[in-house]
């Protein structure tokens, strides 16, 4: 399963589908970072609106990619998380920190945009 | 008058993980557990399924779901025939890890649903989960 990663203006869009295996994922967050680099995108929103489950090894790839993006000069941002999905996450120990999030995509592009304008770091 | 219903999924490869946390979250919704515990369960699922593939190779998933005019309940018994948890007490912890991992699988999976009981011994380690709430 390939998941698209659309260039808009000077940001990677990308959507992750909940029922991807552990291959997919981690085959996403190379994909993510050749893109980056081919495009020259200043920025990069991981929209999970349709993941229905995050475990640990999905929470930890997201939060790698997002680190790994921030350390090739992109800003990220991450956007749509499901409510029970973050009762879930919190409920384990386990969160995203360390990712910029907005509840949902208008409010990532919104953010984004916020920050290449007052170039917060 | 109690219902039940059971399933067994067999644990070979990373899809299995998503079939087997997808057909329990099902049989939740078709007894009435709401999103919030379909989305727990399923979740301890797949951290626990994982490990079968990862450290075990296969193994296999048992669902069953009851319903009686009093409760709702999901019982999950995850085994695996591999060379089985060296430290129980350790895996439970916080950040323990022998696979490189974050080390929050076991505990984070425990924290999820109501009952965790876990026996390892090499070649065979049985994890099972329990989760029930009054019928409504």
């Amino acid at each position: 399963m390939e998941i698209p990663i659309l260039k808009l203006k000077n940001i990677l869009l990308t959507s992750i589908q909940s029922d991807m295996n552990d291959d997919d994922a981690l085959k996403y967050q190379s994909d993510v970072m050749s893109t980056l680099e081919k495009s020259g995108a200043k920025g990069l929103v991981i929209d999970i609106t349709a993941m229905d489950i995050i475990d640990s090894f999905m929470a930890r790839v997201i939060n790698e990619t997002a680190r790994m993006a921030r350390l090739m000069g992109a800003r990220v941002v991450l956007c749509g998380m499901q409510p029970m999905v973050a009762l879930t996450l919190v409920e384990m120990g386990r969160e995203l920190i360390g990712v910029d999030t907005a509840l949902n995509l208008d409010k990532g592009f919104d953010k984004l945009v916020k920050m290449f304008n007052e170039g917060v770091d | 008058m109690i219902e039940i219903s059971e399933i067994s999924i067999d644990l070979r490869n990373e899809d299995d993980i998503l079939i087997a946390r997808q057909t329990a979250r099902k049989k939740m919704a078709d007894i009435g557990f709401g999103s919030a515990d379909q989305t727990r369960m399923a979740t301890a699922i797949s951290e626990l399924t994982r490990n079968v593939i990862k450290y075990a190779g296969e193994g296999v998933c048992h669902i069953v779901t009851g319903t009686s005019s009093s409760e709702i309940c999901i019982k999950v018994e995850i085994e695996d025939y591999g060379p089985g948890i060296v430290d129980v007490d350790k895996a439970m912890e916080d950040g323990y890890t022998t696979g490189g991992g974050l080390g929050a699988g076991l505990p984070g999976a425990k924290r999820l649903v109501n009952d965790f009981q876990i026996e390892s011994q090499p070649g065979l380690t049985k994890i099972n989960l329990e989760m029930s709430r009054p019928h409504v």
